[in-house]
């Protein structure tokens, strides 16, 4: 199916949550709309099939979500992880959006399933969707269809034409041919350019080329880079993103949720020259996960490596990978490729620094500390002694950077001349309007889903 | 047991537990991701619990053309089958059926040739109806052994079970517990009780739960006719024919009705499902058992419809050779799944049970 020109009057760039629930709400508001969708079919849904919750405020009991999570708690989790780096006006509105969310994503149907095991911490704050992401975008998929949003999958967005305070038409490449629309009214939706090495180099340096991808291989920024070029208001920082520190083993693109590593609280984490660099037990690591990303990149050749001894493995998440394993700690520098000496010296001194380890409590801030020791460990401290003895590799694994569209709390983009008329952004191309650093767990599909939402009644209203 | 069969079952459960995505789906995940390791009873326990509804497949950010490759629904099918053949007494009569539909047609045809032997050869010892053609001696003679051999070898093969997957004595509760579930086909219902992915991709359906109850629920009211039957027979002396009011015309004429219709929903069902989401293997035995229970309904019918014309005779014979072959075939066919669905069903309502217990 090639679609006519003007048949259309929103076309959507991008095919995951947030340019869903745009294309959905759009067509109940009468529009005709299409989705462009750079993937094909079995990887559609951008990063959104990785997912797995939103984050979503409430004020009572709500759908999975137990208790209650205020508009100010939230916000006050949301700045403690952004060190303050949000707009605070459009974290307010996507917060408080995110209550009706949940009823709106079950009436396009999205089921939800009780916090999973091992993230019990979670169960206040974040709804999961049965299935995880890939579900959401499946049913996402067929509600769209039956709202007579077409779907166009494996186009690819090359261009948009930006003339004064409006974009004249689309550019796209579809089975091998370019095509032009020219619909009333475009939302992008196409996410971050964390796929692109070449521009991840450019803002990192040589490091970025280390960094592996946690999701899918195609938000190469092709949109944003053509839109930022033509004067398209931007925010947020190049290096800037959602990075975590993940199985080193991992492959480079969509390696998802199972390459993530939950051990390092109970671990001592050293460089490849065997140097511990951080607090691992700065935190419960749903609170810190999101830093480690940086901390690992910040290290030579990028790498980290997660030690631990027999007593703390059954402590966390099994990750996909199996750890190396050995019986002493020099043949586990081996199989890591670390200097047994320094490796045996640190853990020795880690040893050493340790103390009463009898309030040990892996689920809570146990205060079991190392005294004297830089870096200290602050919790969950206790000596690595007990064969057999483990590692994990780590690497820094990017989600999605931040650098993006700068909107409006209608979603709106804007040059510095003021409002494209004709313009909107959701999801993690705009993401960096409200995350400025740091990353609050599922607060990507609130993000998502608020301004997808915001983005598909605007444009309808606009083209109608 | 088929060592890379379990390997790759194993493969990709260690990443499954290490997702979770799909917790709230059915059984299978919350027995899953209590263990760390697998051993190889622990997969033949998951195969035995995973009802194929597919959810996991269509819901998993990790299948072709992804490198991990999951497909755990054929995975575990493949797990499977083949246990059911590695369980099954005798082996070698075993390894036929379950991958070839051929087969079981074969003995279809033989179960008819006998039975019209066994009316020519025995005959009639001046009974009515049926037991005009055939007496009642001589049915008992034939179906006795035919229908206890057979449960007797399903035993062996349960016990083979239980001991491969740990079981623990039963209690009372992990029984009622299993009924409860197989008697929803809850395994079917996806967590959020929209039935399964089978039809058409990833969309929700109810119509292979519904029309598996219909099959399930009309095999046993056909099963409880004949019981009924029995008891009235050397309980009451009340001997067939017995008329369309009575118990066992009641019970049959409905269970015909649903296991006729529901075999022939499930192979239609089965044509617009991805084969590839099952054991590729197994389904030309599949189909053609599922045809050999909806003919066993259908006959029956047919005996009831046209019992008192000349084609009885020759209809009776039909029917009584599928019912023949059907129960003999028992422990070598699909039919067999239902009563490991059951023993896994109650094993792991005694995990359950356990970690109540424990925490």
């Amino acid at each position: 199916m090639v679609p006519k020109s003007e048949a259309y009057d929103i076309a959507v760039i991008g095919g995951g949550n947030a340019a869903l629930c745009a294309a959905m709400t759009a067509a109940e508001a009468g529009a005709r709309v299409l989705i462009l969708e750079t993937a094909p079919k079995p990887y559609r849904g951008g990063n959104s099939r990785h997912t797995r919750n939103f984050r979503c405020m409430h004020r009572s009991p709500l759908g999975p979500l137990i208790e209650k999570y205020s508009e100010d708690e939230y916000l006050s989790d949301l700045m403690k992880v952004t060190g303050g780096k949000t707009d605070e006006h459009l974290a307010r509105l996507a917060i408080r959006s995110s209550e009706e969310c949940l009823t709106w994503m079950q009436e396009h149907g999205v089921r939800f399933q009780p916090s999973l095991s091992g993230t019990l911490s979670l169960a206040r704050t974040n709804a999961f969707f049965m299935g995880g992401g890939k579900s959401l975008v499946n049913a996402y998929y067929r509600t769209a269809a039956s709202l007579g949003v077409d779907v166009l999958y494996e186009a690819a967005v090359t261009h948009l034409e930006l003339s004064g305070d409006q974009i004249e038409w689309v550019d796209y490449t579809f089975e091998g041919q370019s095509h032009r629309i020219t619909p009333k009214a475009v939302i992008v939706a196409s996410g971050g350019f964390q796929a692109d090495t070449d521009w991840l180099t450019r803002a990192w340096g040589e490091p970025a080329k280390n960094f592996l991808i946690r999701g899918t291989p195609y938000n190469r920024g092709v949109v944003l880079a053509d839109l930022l070029d033509q004067g398209v208001e931007s925010v947020g920082d190049p290096t800037q993103c959602h990075a975590v520190a993940i199985d080193g083993r991992a492959p480079k693109f969509d390696g998802g949720i199972v390459t993530r590593l939950d051990c390092v609280p109970f671990s001592i984490v050293v460089n490849k020259d065997a140097e511990r660099f951080y607090d691992e037990g700065e935190d419960v690591w749903p609170k810190r996960y999101a830093i480690w990303g940086r901390l690992v990149a910040a290290q030579p050749d990028q790498v980290g490596y997660v030690i631990i001894d027999a007593k703390s493995l059954n402590l966390f998440m099994p990750s996909v990978f199996p750890p190396y394993k050995a019986d002493t700690l020099e043949e586990l520098a081996g199989m890591m490729d670390l200097p047994a000496d320094k490796l045996t010296g640190t853990v020795s001194k880690f040893n050493a620094a340790c103390g009463d380890t009898t309030g040990f409590h892996p689920t809570e801030l146990d205060g079991v500390t190392t005294s004297g020791l830089t870096p200290p460990k602050t919790n969950w401290a206790r000596p690595i002694t007990e064969p057999p003895f483990y590692g994990y590799s780590l690497r820094t694994g990017v989600t999605f950077t931040y650098l993006g569209f700068k909107v409006d709390d209608t979603a709106q983009c804007s040059t510095p001349d003021g409002k494209i008329k004709n313009l909107w952004a959701a999801g993690e191309t705009m993401a960096g309007s409200i995350l400025g650093q740091g990353y609050l767990a599922g607060f990507g599909m609130t993000i998502g889903t608020v301004f997808g939402r915001i983005a598909g009644r605007e444009a309808a209203a606009y083209a109608n | 047991m088929q060592t890379e069969l379990i390997h790759e079952a194993r493969r990709q459960a260690e990443i499954c537990n290490a997702c979770r995505y799909c917790e709230g789906y059915c059984s299978v995940f919350p027995s899953l991701h209590a263990e760390r390791a697998f051993s190889d009873g622990d997969i033949t326990q998951l195969a035995n619990l995973c009802h194929n509804c597919r959810g996991c497949y269509y819901a998993c950010q990790y299948t072709a053309p992804h490198e991990f490759d999951l497909n755990l629904p054929k995975a575990l099918a493949e797990v499977r089958r083949n246990s059911w053949e590695c369980f099954a007494w005798p082996q070698p009569l075993a390894r036929r059926f379950h991958t070839h539909g051929g087969t079981i047609a074969l003995a279809l045809v033989i179960g008819f040739a006998m039975l019209f032997l066994a009316i020519r050869a025995i005959g009639s010892s001046g009974g009515e109806g049926f037991y005009a053609v055939l007496s009642h001696n001589a049915m008992v003679a034939i179906f006795a052994p035919a229908f206890l051999l057979p449960l007797f070898s399903l035993a062996i093969s349960l016990r083979r079970y239980w001991v491969e997957v740990g079981g623990k004595p039963v209690q009372i509760a992990d029984v009622t517990a299993a009924f409860k579930r197989a008697g929803k086909m809850q395994d079917l219902a996806a967590g959020h009780a929209e039935g399964c992915n089978f039809e058409d991709e990833d969309r929700f359906s109810q119509a292979r739960r519904h029309i598996h109850q219909a099959i399930m629920y009309g095999f046993l009211l056909c099963f409880a006719s004949t019981s009924v039957a029995t008891v009235m027979h050397y309980g009451f002396g009340m001997h067939a024919p017995y008329g369309f009011w009575s118990l066992p015309k009641l019970l049959g004429i409905s269970g015909g009705v649903l296991l006729t219709m529901g075999c022939g929903a499930m192979v239609y069902l089965k044509q617009k499902s991805d084969r590839d989401l099952g054991d590729p293997m197994a389904w030309g035995g599949d189909i053609a058992f599922t045809l050999l229970l909806g003919f066993v309904g259908l006959s029956g019918l047919g005996l009831y419809a046209l019992g008192s014309t000349a084609m009885m005779p020759a209809l009776l014979a039909i029917h009584l050779g599928s019912v023949l072959t059907f129960f003999v075939l028992m422990p070598y066919t699909k039919m067999a799944h239902g009563f490991y669905r059951l023993a896994a069903l109650i094993r792991d309502a005694q995990r359950k049970r356990d970690l109540m217990s424990a925490g």
